[in-house]
């Protein structure tokens, strides 16, 4: 019977691999919890997320500046990626020709592939400096960010939208377009409502990827703690805190850093419950799919 | 009937001309940041920039370590990741039900997929360096980067096993072949593309990324021979001597060459994926 | 021993539903036995009982006894693996594995321990012969199988299926995907089979069950109406239920 024992082993080997992402991130909310609540806890929990003073040196650590700046500049690329997205997508799931299809298919996921870094040297080197010709100020703020990271989200939206749109049934659309409705109004009426869970899981992995972006925020943000007044101030995401001060940071300091982490960790997890409510089984294709 | 400023017939030309214009948007925004970063990357590139030492921390010299150095982490990540990933996937969509178990185990993959990168690197400082004290060294760094390659892997892996028609499993276990016989002769290679896909993917990922090896994989400019070494993958090099105003001329040489490493795998995974699929299906 | 399969008091459940109801049959050896019924009546089920296909379904349980050269399939110590290797299947639709056609034939010869290239080559060939595929692929025993005719398809599982030399063929319903001409020879091959193989075939055509069956089995509702020697079956039926389905006056 070595066959059958050799067929258990496997099985308890497989079960082994599968179970590894779960002891890892078991792992990652231990290490990141040991290390940050200590900072929260002398600060004070409220004190630390509401708090507006972020001064390690006078061991300040409020960093609701920066969950301001993280949500500023997630919503405001949100403003811009979601409707050019869906509009790009339902170019592609219904309009596009198949020749064009061919070329808007690989661009989307060499946009997806593209490292941060150069977003944010790209951005560093060619929209700041438009930025300040045509808003004045230094060129680095909350907007200039946006921008980039509309670039940086796009495929993800466009991608899990297109497979939403996709995905009804075609049934649907003759039903509609037989009795004499426009393709738009088809589009509008009939599928784009049976495709919404999809458009929303993709909205919700654009902000999950906009709220985790680090470096290519650093490179155009300016990363100024405050809470902007508009979207030319600059402004520092809760990421770019970390990655700015890290490198210089101990003690009390060292562990607000964490701290940040476990802040931004439970608005993914939010984001995340958010998600799973809706239900909406994503394909993964390059591309993107994932916060 | 209702008064009408414009007749449907005329929004849907006025339609039309928005999904165009969308699609050309997009392909305008790819062809500009691609075009620029070769347009002033690609001069700087040659046989010396590519295969030589960075000079006076990268002010002048080539980029010949940061190439060894993100080869290095990218594989630690890649040996690690691949297996893991693939086995989880088989498990998943092979050997279990749905049970409470194994939605946790989705949950805690889909989590893990959703991870700020940054936060990776917390933990990655935390743990391999500190806790496990391998220091600042590729191990660290290619460990850390495992860890944001392996959900990408087995969420890739998941689908296309589960999506391998079920009349190849039964037609292989009525031939008398036992379970793992099936799935390792037949299904898997029937699942080969999609799984090939998730691990380029997630080998893509690991090459682009900078922040999670930040603070796990050093900064060193020397090439990095033992796994305990420092290094610097190219992405770092470029955050470093961009945002340091060191040279943009070596920045703009860096970043085309990243660009370049992302085009090819993107054009030669879609064309091996599409020759292989072909080949299969006997066309 | 004259009987290959003895089958009693078998009852088949999925979750509540009791698909087959106290079916009795003895299937005997080197012939064979037609499963007919209307649509839903338990006859793939059946089949699938006899290789324990039925086993990978979550929902399935049974009772009753089912013997195979006299000994019970589901006797707790019987390795499947070993069972489903001497009881063949070839399925409705075709499902050649995505691989060459000889990788297909090899396949089982491969998973029970057979490394030999020359020797695999061999029962490959003959395997193919067998099946009267031969002289159609052999100048393309490197291509996908999926490159071939559904017909052709369909005589490579068979091939496939009597390379491991099982005691036992079945056959749920395999013409049905083919067209007329792929027919014939599928039902040529079942006679030329029938000398070494024991055969089961579910079929939903009448003409084949006379044309290539020697024993017939009428499944309703789960049950086995009747059973006897196809040509008892056909001509002069026991009961009226056979009678009103095999002249088509029935779903
Ligand atoms: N996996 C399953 N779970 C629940 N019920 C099932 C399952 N498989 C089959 N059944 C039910 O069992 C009954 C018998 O199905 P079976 O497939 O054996 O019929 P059949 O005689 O082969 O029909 P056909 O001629 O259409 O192939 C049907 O009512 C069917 O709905
Ligand atoms: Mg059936």
């Amino acid at each position: 019977m070595t066959k059958s024992k050799n067929e258990f082993i496997i099985e308890k080997g497989l079960l082994i691999t599968a179970l590894s992402s779960i002891v890892i991130i078991a792992l990652i909310i231990i290490f990141i919890f040991i290390e940050g609540l200590p900072a929260m806890e002398s600060y004070g929990p409220i004190n630390f997320i509401f708090g507006l003073d972020w001064s390690p040196s006078d061991n300040q650590f409020g960093v609701f500046p920066m969950i301001i700046g993280s949500l500023g500049i997630t919503a405001l690329s949100l403003l811009m990626a979601v409707p050019l997205g869906l509009f790009c997508a339902m170019f592609l799931a219904e309009v596009a020709p198949n020749s064009m299809r061919k070329i808007l298919k690989p661009t989307i996921q060499t946009l997806a592939g593209i490292p941060s870094v150069v977003y944010g040297f790209f951005g560093l080197i060619i929209l700041v400096p438009i930025m300040r010709e045509q808003f004045g100020g230094t060129g680095f703020s909350m907007l200039t960010a946006s921008i980039i990271l509309t670039v940086m989200i796009l495929p993800i939206i466009i991608s899990v939208s297109e497979d939403a749109l996709r995905s009804v049934p075609h049934e649907y659309k003759e039903a509609s377009l037989a009795l004499g409705a426009t393709h738009w109004q088809t589009i509008k009426n009939v599928i784009f409502p049976a495709a919404i869970p999809g458009i929303i899981t993709s909205i919700i992995l654009g902000m999950g990827r906009a709220i985790g972006e680090t470096l290519a925020i650093i490179m155009v943000a300016g990363n100024v703690v405050q809470i902007p007044h508009s979207i030319f101030d600059p402004v520092r995401a809760l990421t770019s805190n970390i990655a700015i001060e890290m490198g210089y940071a101990t003690g009390i300091h060292y562990n607000a850093l964490f701290a940040t982490g476990i802040v931004l960790f439970l608005m993914i997890i939010i984001l995340l419950i958010f998600a799973n409510y809706l239900h909406y089984k994503k394909k993964v294709t390059i591309g993107g799919g994932y916060l | 009937m209702a008064f009408r400023i414009i007749s449907p017939k005329n929004v849907q030309m006025i339609m039309k001309a928005i999904f165009w214009a969308a699609g050309i948007t997009t392909i305008v925004i790819l062809l500009i940041i691609i075009g620029y970063v070769l347009f002033k990357g690609l001069p700087v590139i040659n046989l010396d920039f590519l295969f030589s030492e960075p000079i006076d921390s990268g002010r002048s010299g080539g980029i010949f370590p940061m190439i060894i150095s993100s080869a290095y982490v990218t594989l630690i990540a890649l040996l690690v990741a691949a297996p893991l990933g693939v086995g989880a996937a088989v498990y998943l969509a092979e050997y279990s039900g749905e049970t409470t178990a194994v939605k946790i185990i989705r949950f805690g993959a889909e989590t893990l997929a959703s991870i700020p990168s940054i936060v990776f690197g917390l933990f990655g400082l935390a743990f391999f360096v500190i806790y496990l004290g391998m220091g600042w060294s590729v191990l660290s760094g290619g460990l850390t980067l495992a860890l944001m390659a392996l959900p990408t892997i087995l969420a890739a892996s998941e689908v296309s096993i589960e999506s391998v028609n079920k009349s190849y499993s039964e037609g292989s276990l009525a031939l008398g072949a036992t379970k793992w016989q099936t799935v390792y002769q037949v299904v898997i290679p029937a699942a080969l593309p999609g799984i090939t896909t998730g691990v380029i993917l997630g080998m893509a990922r690991a090459i682009a990324e900078a922040a999670a090896i930040l603070y796990t994989v050093g900064a060193a400019l020397a090439i990095p021979i033992s796994l305990l070494d420092p290094a610097r993958p190219l992405p770092l090099h470029l955050y470093i001597i961009a945002t340091e105003g060191i040279s943009m001329e070596n920045a703009y040489g860096t970043a085309a060459v990243l660009v370049i490493l992302i085009l090819v795998i993107t054009i030669t995974t879609n064309t091996l994926l599409d020759r292989y699929t072909k080949k299969m299906m006997g066309r | 021993m004259e009987y290959r399969i003895e089958v009693e008091n078998l009852n088949v459940y999925f979750d509540e539903l009791r698909v087959l109801k106290d079916v009795n049959i003895k299937i005997r050896k080197n012939i064979v036995t037609a499963l007919i019924g209307p649509s839903g009546c338990g006859k793939s089920t059946f089949i699938r009982i006899l290789n324990r296909m039925n086993d990978l379904i979550d929902t399935f349980r049974m009772d009753g006894g089912v013997l195979l050269d006299g000994e019970d399939i589901y006797d707790p110590k019987v390795d499947v693996v070993d069972l489903r290797k001497r009881v063949g299947m070839v399925f409705q639709k075709p499902n050649p594995f995505p691989k060459s056609v000889f990788d297909n034939v090899a396949y089982g010869l491969r998973v029970h321990g057979l490394t030999d290239k020359d020797a695999l080559g061999e029962r490959v060939e003959e395997s193919l012969k067998a099946a009267a595929l031969w002289d159609e692929v052999k100048d393309k025993l490197d291509k996908s199988a999926l490159g071939l005719s559904g017909g052709q398809q369909q005589r490579l599982c068979i091939a496939r299926t009597i390379a491991v030399e099982p005691e036992v063929i079945l056959m749920d319903e395999p013409c049905s995907a083919l067209d007329p001409i792929s027919t014939t020879k599928i039902e040529d091959l079942i006679h030329k089979l029938k000398k070494e193989y024991t055969i089961i075939i579910v079929t939903h055509n009448m003409q084949q069950a006379t044309r290539v069956s020697k024993y017939t089995a009428f499944f309703l509702h789960g049950e086995i109406i009747e059973s006897g020697t196809t040509d008892q079956i056909f001509v002069e039926p026991r009961d009226k239920r056979t009678e009103d389905y095999i002249t088509g006056r029935f779903g």
